[in-house]
Parts: C-alpha cells; structure tokens; sequence
C-alpha cells in the first residue's frame, strides 16, 4: 500500500522527527510505500498533492494542528498523538492498512478527526491512550473555524470603517434605516437604489455588512469542519446563519459549529445498511445532520435567548434611575461579553432607545466608548507581546485598530472565539471600566454608532477618549496576565506557528497553548 | 552552522554514569556541561525552558530514553547532551524509567540548519542500532564520534 503522513509536535525538534523515522521504518519493515512530511521547526517540505491523491491511507500523528489538512480530504485517515507513533508506528501502520481497507480512497465520506474513522467495524485503539486531549481538540476545532472567519472580519470591518471615513458615521442610519442626529432615515429597501439613496459610502457599507454577516455561519460552519470534515459544513452554516437569525451571536455560533460537527460524527458511526452507503455523504448526512441542528437552534437555542434578552432589557430599564455610574459600568460590561450577540444588543438597543428623545445621551456616549475597547484593547496586547498571539490574531490584530475606532466590536470576535475563557472577561473588565468612566465624566453622544468618526457629536470628548484608553489599557493588561496563565513559553513558540494544542491538556483553560 | 562550532556533541558532554535523584536533577546535570560549554548562556532560563516543555507532556520514550529538550534563547548552538544511567532516570515513559537521557538544545529563532541537524539527531534515536551503541560505547569521546558521525556524516 501507499501512505502519506503528517507528524507534529509542540516544539518542533524531537518527537516530529522520530515519529517520521519510526513511521517509515515501520510502513517498509510491513512492505508499505510511504512518504512523512515533518512539520516541525526545521520547515517542512509539502507531500507532492500527486503522491497523496495515490495514497491509500493518511496517518496523522500531530499533537498539534495538522498544516493544510484540508490536502488530504477524502482519504482514510489514522489519528494519534505523535507518541503513539514514536511508541508504536507498526500499530499505527496496521490501523492505515484496515482504514484503507475498510474505505476505498475514493470515497466521498471524510474521515474524521479523532480516530482511525468510518465505518465503525474498524479497530478504534489509536483513541485509547493517545489522541490529544479534550481541551487540546476544542481549541484546535474552535482555531479552525477562527482562522476562516478572521478574513471576513478583517474586510467586512474595514470596508465598514471606510464607508463611515467616506460617507460619515450617518451611512450606516442611510443603508439601514433609523435616527441619526435627530434626522430619521427610511433605509435603502430596494438594493438596486442603493448608490443613488446613500452613495458610494452606502455601497461600501452595504459590501462590508454583508461580509459581516457571514461572520458566525462561517465560524460556525469551520468549527464543524474541522470536526467531522466536509460532512460538517453544511450542518455548522446552516445552524450559523440560525444563530444569526435567532440572535444568538458568536457564542450562539460557537455552540452550532460544535454541535454540527458532534451530530455529524454521531451519524458517520451509524452502523448503515448497505443500500444507504452510498447515498449517505450526499444525502444522509446533510439533511439529518442539517435538521437536528436546525431545530435545536431554532427551538432550543431561540426562546431562551430571546426571554433572557427581555429580562435583561426590563432590568437595565428598572436601573436607569439610580446610579449612572453603576449603570455606565454594566451596559460596557454587557457589550463586550458577546460582541454584536444578544446581551450586546441588549445594551446597545437600550443605549439608542435613551437618544429617540433627541437630546444627547450620556448611556449613548458609554455604550459605543465600551464598544469601541474590546478591539482596540486586543490590538494594543498583540502589539506588547506578540508572543502570546497566534499569528492570525497578531494580523487580526492589526485591522483591530481600524475597527475599534469605528465602533465596530466585531473585531474582537476572532480573539473570543479561539480562546473564551480568557478573552471575554478580560475585556468585560476594560469595557466596564470605561463605560463607568464616562458615564463619570458625563460624556454624552448624539449618534447611535460611528467611533471616533463621530466625535464630533460627542459631549466632553476628551474625557471621552480618556475614558476609552483607560478601558484599553485595562483590557490589554487583563489579556496579557490571563494569556500568560497556564501556559509556557514553549507553548506559546508553538501556537505561534500553528494554532494549536499539547495532548495532554486536561482542560480548556490550560489547552490554550 | 556558525563558524565557532563544530560538532552538536563533544565529550566533554557527555555524562556515562549519570547518578540522578529525579529527572530534574538529570536535566540540570546536563545543562550545567552545556552551561560549562559555554553553549548554554543562562543556565536557570535554559532550565526553565526545559521544563515548561517537559511539563506539557513528558518526554520519555519507550525503550529507556528521555529526550528533554527546548527551543530557548539562551542557546548559542545546536547542542545534545548525552547521559546513561544505569539506575534510570523516570521521563515518564509508560514502560519505565530512561537509562539514555538526551538533552537537546537548540537555539531560539536558529536558523534552519540548526534545526536539520537536530532532526537529523531525533530521527536517529528510534534506531535499535544506534541506541545499542551508545548503550555500549566505552567512554565519552566514543560517544561524542558515535553521535557526531551519525548526525553529521563525520
């Protein structure tokens, strides 16, 4: 037979090399072809795409994410830490010849990440001792749909950005419709009037929307891929565009991706009749996989969301009474919690209901200052240590300027997506601080979005902008200890390059690295 | 390779009759020769290097071998150490403790070649052969040209 083999490992100089080695050595001694492309710190040389499309099966053995996986979709695949390999290739060598056995290579049905795949008949001991642990896997599924949603953010928010420089802050209110400085917009309703209604800036905002709303279907939509492969993608979209529409957020989107992929993983294990094989990658799987996930976002996930989303806006209401500073602090707290997801929009809601009034607004004022910090306090921490950041957030990190200056808090999104536990309440903590500053300062604004675009509109803007980069500092601060927390120098080197994990990690908290 | 160097290993490197409390006190055994070598700037930073790495996932293998190592900035050059211990050092390789302990040092940001050679050196020790003859090999210098033949081609 013919395998090809991807080995990896945290730092790149030991077990990446000796599990290639151990690898050929063992794919020859059984009368195997085999090629092994060493990720690891001396650089790696691709495997020749005409190689693999002849592979019979595929071996990773990667504690750490697996480079262009996608290079080998299709094919049979055996998954193990890179121990495994070093300790026992020959067992790994003989868990590819019944994977490629058991799966002819050209069979549309992906393998899936965690083991020796579909179908089921198949020995499943890689997973025993070896496959890295839990936490290490959520964080490289959760990297992966990351990665692709970065792009999206990274152009939909600036084009945003450069149609509020162009056109002002008031194009958003021209495109969608609303109040801006006491003027009432009907909104662009026919597509095809949108240059004439609003302008070029219209059609550049109207562009960089429309990339924004792909945020969570395709975070949600990657995470399921990296999961359980092309099966996953369908299911993780589909519940993405509903957690938009159920708003629901990231964190909604978070939970679609994963649970698409789980419910597709689920499905490929199903011991099926022989009838249905071939029609399961076409049919089966997506339209179960799509449904299960749809209705459990529609109806599971949609109700709370929406009664929790009542109750908070009733309780922010029954506090606007008493202490603004109080009130300051929580509706920032509130919007960098989910970012353009439900709570945030709560508070954001709130905060342009106090301007219909059409006197300037001190809760206005706080919330886009909070909104604007969570970016901007991601951007200054990949600039103080780069280190800490994977090099597609140190990138995000750039446009994260552009984009917290425009108010769009958005540009966080990637940052908290990869890594929850440590991002959200890091910039909370900045957001809270700097919405209870201006409201202090009894910073006041009369525009519902725009960032220092419209600082023009702003009452007390110094203060304003004092109380914005206290926030930030904070936020960079709090990022930098809580990234630092529970991982190693080593560790970050690694995720440097790669994004990912170490197999042992027993938690989420500690598999950042 | 910079000029200075020569070979990844030298005997002064070289340690056959480790006697080591723990794998700590291995680890440091090693690193002060590197340290005395001049190949380690900072031994303590070099240390705490080693065992971030080492805390992530022990670096026992089976068949007797520990391979503590780091990518660190206090490394000048690509550079093993090389300890046997009759004894066993636990590296926390499933199957029992490390009689070849291998401390591999290689340079923060080094260039490529560093890397190859350090390669190079981790695909020779799942060899049966090789790890035979420095089971075997009578004194330091052996090892040293053992190690550097293989790993160098001289």
């Amino acid at each position: 037979m013919r395998f090809v083999a991807v080995t990896s490992c945290p730092t790149g100089i030991a077990h990446t090399y000796m599990a290639a080695e151990a690898l050929e050595q063992a794919a020859r001694a059984a009368g195997h072809e085999i090629e092994v492309e060493t990720q690891g710190a001396a650089g790696s040389d691709p495997i020749d795409s005409s190689v693999i499309a002849a592979a019979d099966a595929v071996i990773f053995a990667a504690d750490v994410e697996v480079r262009d996986r996608e290079r080998f979709a299709g094919k049979p695949l055996v998954s193990a830490s890179v121990k495994r390999a070093v300790n026992d290739a020959p067992g790994m060598i003989v868990d590819a010849e019944r994977a490629a056995l058991s799966q002819p290579a050209h069979a549309a049905v992906l393998a899936e990440a965690a083991s020796v795949v579909n179908p089921p008949s198949v020995s499943r001991s890689t997973s025993g001792s070896a496959v890295a642990g839990a936490g290490g896997k959520l964080r490289q599924w959760l990297m992966t749909g990351v990665s692709y949603m970065i792009p999206f953010v990274a152009a939909g928010g600036i084009l945003i950005a450069l149609a509020f420089m162009i056109g002002g802050a008031v194009v958003a209110t021209k495109v969608n419709g609303g109040t801006f400085h006491g003027h009432t917009y009907p909104g662009v309703t026919d597509v095809s009037k949108l240059l004439e209604q609003s302008g070029y800036a219209g059609v550049l905002f109207k562009i960089g929307a429309t990339a924004f709303s792909m945020l969570v279907p395709i975070l949600a939509g990657y995470i399921a891929f990296a999961i359980a492969d092309r099966p996953g993608l369908v299911p993780g979209v589909v519940g993405g565009l509903l957690a938009s529409a159920v708003g629901a957020g990231f964190l909604g989107g978070l939970v679609a991706g994963l649970l698409a992929g789980g419910v597709v993983s689920v499905i490929k294990r199903q011991n099926v009749p022989k009838a249905f094989r071939g029609v399961m990658p076409v049919v089966i799987i997506p339209l179960v996989s799509t449904l299960i996930v749809g209705v459990i976002m529609l109806v599971v996930v949609g109700k709370p969301v929406a009664s929790a989303q009542t109750h908070l806006t009733s309780w922010l209401s029954s506090l606007s009474g008493t202490s603004a500073v109080l009130l300051g602090l929580l509706l920032g707290a509130m919007m960098a919690f989910d970012m353009g997801g439900p709570v945030n929009k709560v508070a954001y809601t709130f905060a342009v209901g106090t301007l219909a009034s059409g006197q300037p607004s001190s809760a206005m004022a706080a919330v886009m200052a909070a909104g604007m910090v969570p970016p901007l306090g991601l951007a200054l921490a990949t600039v103080l240590r780069p280190k800490l950041w994977t090099h597609a957030e140190r990138e995000a990190g750039e446009a994260a300027w552009l984009l917290g200056a425009s108010f769009i808090t958005e540009g966080a999104i990637p940052f908290a997506a990869a890594d929850p536990l440590r991002v959200i309440p890091s910039i909370m903590a900045g957001s809270a601080a700097t919405g209870a500053l201006s409201m202090a300062f009894d910073a006041t604004s009369r525009a519902p979005h725009g960032g220092i675009w419209v600082v023009g509109l702003i009452g007390k803007p110094v203060l304003y902008l004092l109380a914005i980069a206290i926030g930030v500092g904070i936020s960079a601060c709090c990022l930098l200890v809580a990234k630092s927390l529970g991982r190693s120098k080593v560790a970050v080197e690694q995720i440097d390059s790669t994004a990912s994990a170490s197999s042992s990690s027993p938690s989420l908290v500690k598999a950042g690295v | 390779m910079p000029a200075d160097s020569g070979s990844v290993i030298t005997p002064e490197l070289v340690v056959l009759d480790l006697i080591a409390a723990d794998r700590k006190d291995a680890t440091r055994q090693l690193a002060e020769r590197l340290a005395a070598a001049g190949r380690v700037t900072d031994l303590e930073g070099f240390l705490a290097d080693v065992a971030a790495r080492e805390e992530q996932m022990p670096t026992g293998i089976e068949g007797g071998i520990g391979i503590p190592h780091a990518r660190s900035a206090h490394v000048t050059e690509a550079t093993l150490g090389f300890a046997r211990s009759a004894a066993g050092v636990d590296y926390g390789a499933p199957d029992g403790p490390a009689h070849l302990i291998f401390l591999i040092a290689a340079p923060d940001g080094g260039g490529s070649e560093h890397m190859t050679i350090l390669a190079k050196l981790a695909r020779k020790l799942v060899h049966v052969s090789f790890k035979q003859s420095l089971l075997s090999a009578a004194s330091a210098s052996d090892v040293a040209s053992i190690v550097n033949s293989e790993v160098m081609g001289r």
